[in-house]
């Protein structure tokens, strides 16, 4: 299953190391990891990707995770409802044939050209992960000469549809 | 007070001093008894303001011996071990120790010393990534990038060493900084918004740990090192003996609950007991106090406790439901949770055919060993010195067979005096050890055992026991192998014995002699018993070369990928 963590961690020199070092120490694989300055000063905001074999996994993770001085917080938002959001820029190998081709199928994608040149054309797009899956796709036939995924950052919605599933009372 | 006035009233109490001198005070404050260290470069600033502080340093010969040192203290003290190694080599020779510390909850407050900050990241000569090398051993580690900071990040790694679970604390200090002069509040507060460890455990959670005893039949505790860390002994003894609940101990745990009261049945796991295994494989509720359900202790997940409500007690919330699916998780201190239970006063559960079938497990499934060879049997030097030292001993050991001995057959009353490296097995730990645990406690007779293979590997820190005078009394079961490797070869390699056995060895009675310590050589049990009657009165310390049946088996045992349920070895 895919799991999704967020943290809150102090800005300090070696905190995404004691961070990954926990990951391989314990054996867990990460898919994606973002990190970025928060809404306070002196701490940042981490959302991390996991595959995972079962809840059990994630749970352990978490509590792993938040033994690490330097984290404040651990959230598991993988049963929440969540926004999501992961950033692609894709070049694309385009001719002037099949320019206008191309523009046709970035437009129901919200996706933006922010660089053209002779024979390509750089495409950036958002949204969630599955999303920007199927636009790269869909530019494979025209060939993709560079790929670039941040990988997911997310926090939960305002209002949650159900409750979240609880952790065990610990 | 205005936040302004206050602001200023911080501003007056901070001092100017050299980083050196900020950490002397700062160790002072701790009230410091002892540094376990060795000079070098890095640390030349630490040691010249350390020549004059008034603080109590001992050089041992290879920094290991240090770090092992500093735990052998912090497990007899409860108090953090302090250790000063230079950068470089001096911080990756303490390394071993600083992962033994982790496994095995210690506190240490370790000081490594690095090269300037300038030159940081240049390969500069004794440069290592002392940081990045100790970050997944150690429960946390500084390096100090400003002088002022030295006050606090010493306040807050004694805290952090010393409180929730135990464990090591590393600082990377370069050497610029100890030599330059900042301003600071020496008594600055703790900045640590992330670290906030339950001790006070939920009562929720302890109203339903109570139901499950009043109702169960089978109930059996598992005492690990967490009720010694909390220094829980007495509540463990009042609660079992309230609820009449026997009690099996973890290796780490031993001598938390005294071995002589009649719900004591033994020790768990690989080379535990018959009655302890068998109660912990039938049990119908299991309360494990402090323990972390360790592979050597479960064996074969799939056949431990099958029919067992699993409460378990642990200040690390993280140990729950780790490796055991657990019904009943409490978080918090071992002593504060025994307390809340021995408050509720739960109605008692009826147990008299359960203890009636321990009872007869332990009257029919003693631990044994033959006696009738001729040779001197190692089990046997276990219990001379046991009855030579009314077992009021402390007992440092190494890691081997020995040490499995030990455990077996010196029985512990009291807690705090058993010092052995459990999680990482670290040979060359024994030696060391019992130097930190006899400065900790210098009127107590603290036996060092170890085997004749770990005793080679930090054999320099002699040095120190004659220094020192320390009344050691060093005792080598001396089987001319590494035994327990030999055992796993004889048993699951069809005796291909490789390189397990010693062709050469030092004559181990002349190499104390070299060092000014007396030492004696018996190779038979009445040779023995003369010898250890005669080491434990000595004043000063004594080596004994015991040399033992070279091809003696720890049994009983489980082996690799067994359930508890299936010892071998029971009856010899």
């Amino acid at each position: 299953m895919k799991g999704i963590i967020t943290l809150t961690v102090n800005n300090r020199p070696g905190v995404l190391n004691r961070i990954t070092n926990l990951f391989t120490k314990r054996n867990y694989n990460i898919e994606s990891m973002t990190v970025g300055p928060s809404e306070q000063e002196g701490i940042s905001r981490m959302t991390v990707v996991v595959h995972v074999e079962n809840e059990h996994v994630i749970e352990q993770m978490t509590k792993q995770l938040n033994k690490q001085i330097d984290i404040l917080k651990v959230n598991d938002i993988s049963n929440q409802s969540i926004v999501s959001r992961e950033l692609a820029l894709i070049k694309v190998m385009a001719t002037s044939q099949n320019r206008a081709e191309i523009n046709s199928l970035i437009e129901p994608f919200r996706a933006a050209v922010i660089d053209i040149s002779k024979d390509s054309l750089t495409i950036q797009i958002t949204g969630e992960s599955e999303k920007i899956g199927a636009f790269i796709e869909l530019m494979k036939p025209y060939g993709i000469k560079e790929l670039a995924r941040t990988g997911t950052t997310a926090f939960p919605r305002g209002t949650q549809r159900t409750s979240n599933k609880s952790l065990t009372i610990v | 007070m205005t936040e302004k006035a206050l602001l200023t009233n911080r501003e007056k109490v901070k001092v100017e001093k050299s980083g050196a001198d900020f950490l002397m005070d700062a160790l002072k404050k701790q009230n410091v008894d002892v540094i376990f260290g060795y000079p070098g470069g890095a640390v030349l600033p630490i040691y010249d303001k350390l020549y004059s502080s008034g603080l109590f340093h001992i050089l041992t010969r290879h920094e290991q011996g240090s770090i092992h040192a500093a735990e052998g203290y912090a497990r007899v003290t409860g108090k953090p071990g302090v250790v000063i190694a230079t950068s470089g080599p001096g911080a990756t020779n303490v390394v071993t120790g600083i992962t033994d510390a982790m496994i095995d909850s210690l506190p240490l407050v370790i000081f490594t010393g690095q090269v300037a900050t300038s030159v940081i990241g240049t390969d500069a000569f004794q440069e290592a990534d002392v940081l990045g090398i100790t970050t997944p051993i150690t429960k946390h580690n500084y390096q100090v990038r400003k002088t002022e900071d030295i006050p606090r990040i010493v306040k807050e790694a004694f805290h952090i060493a010393s409180s929730g679970r135990p464990g090591p604390v590393l600082i990377d200090i370069p050497k610029d900084i100890a030599i330059l002069s900042g301003f600071a509040d020496e008594d600055p507060e703790m900045d640590l918004p992330g670290y906030q460890p339950t001790v006070q455990p939920n009562h929720l959670q302890i109203r339903k740990l109570v139901e499950a005893v009043s109702s169960s039949e089978k109930p059996v505790i598992l005492a690990g090192a967490g009720v010694l860390h909390s220094k829980g002994a007495d509540e463990l003894k009042t609660y079992a003996q309230q609820q009449g609940i026997p009690v099996v101990h973890t290796l780490l745990g031993l001598g938390g609950y005294p071995a002589d009261h009649s719900l004591f049945i033994g020790m768990g796991g690989m080379h535990g007991s018959y009655a302890a295994n068998m109660a912990l494989s039938t049990c119908d509720l299991l309360i494990n106090i402090g323990a972390r359900f360790d592979d050597r202790l479960t064996g074969n997940l799939k056949y431990f406790a099958p029919y067992a409500t699993v409460a378990h007690i642990d200040i690390d919330p993280a140990e729950i439901g780790k490796n055991i699916p657990t019904k009943i998780p409490v978080v918090g201190n071992a002593k504060e949770a025994l307390t809340d239970l021995i408050a509720q006063d739960g109605k008692k559960p009826e147990v008299t055919k359960w203890i009636e079938t321990i009872n007869a497990w332990k009257k029919d499934f003693p631990l044994c060993y033959r006696n009738d060879t001729g040779a001197l049997k190692p089990q046997k030097v276990i219990e001379l010195l046991h009855q030579y030292t009314n077992g009021e001993a402390i007992v440092v050991t190494d890691v081997g067979q020995h040490q499995m001995w030990a455990a077996q057959y010196y029985p512990f009353n009291k807690p705090h005096a058993w010092v052995t490296s459990g999680g990482l097995g670290t040979m060359g730990f024994g030696l060391p050890a019992a130097i930190g645990a006899q400065i900790a406690e210098p009127e107590n007779i603290v036996i060092s055992i170890s085997g004749d293979g770990g005793f080679q590997m930090t054999n320099q820190e002699l040095a120190v026991i004659a220094e020192m005078n320390l009344p050691i009394k060093i005792v080598i079961i001396n089987n001319h192998a590494l035994g327990m490797v030999r055992q796993w070869q004889e048993i699951f390699h069809e005796k291909r014995y490789s390189h397990s056995t010693f062709q050469t060895q030092p004559d181990f009675v002349k190499l104390a002699d070299a060092y000014g310590i007396p030492g004696f050589k018996a190779t038979t049990e009445a040779e023995a018993i003369v010898l250890i009657e005669k080491a434990v009165t000595m004043n000063g310390p004594v080596l004994l070369d015991l040399h033992v049946e070279p091809e003696e088996n720890v049994y009983p045992m489980v082996s690799p990928g067994k359930g508890l349920h299936e010892m071998e070895g029971v009856k010899q």
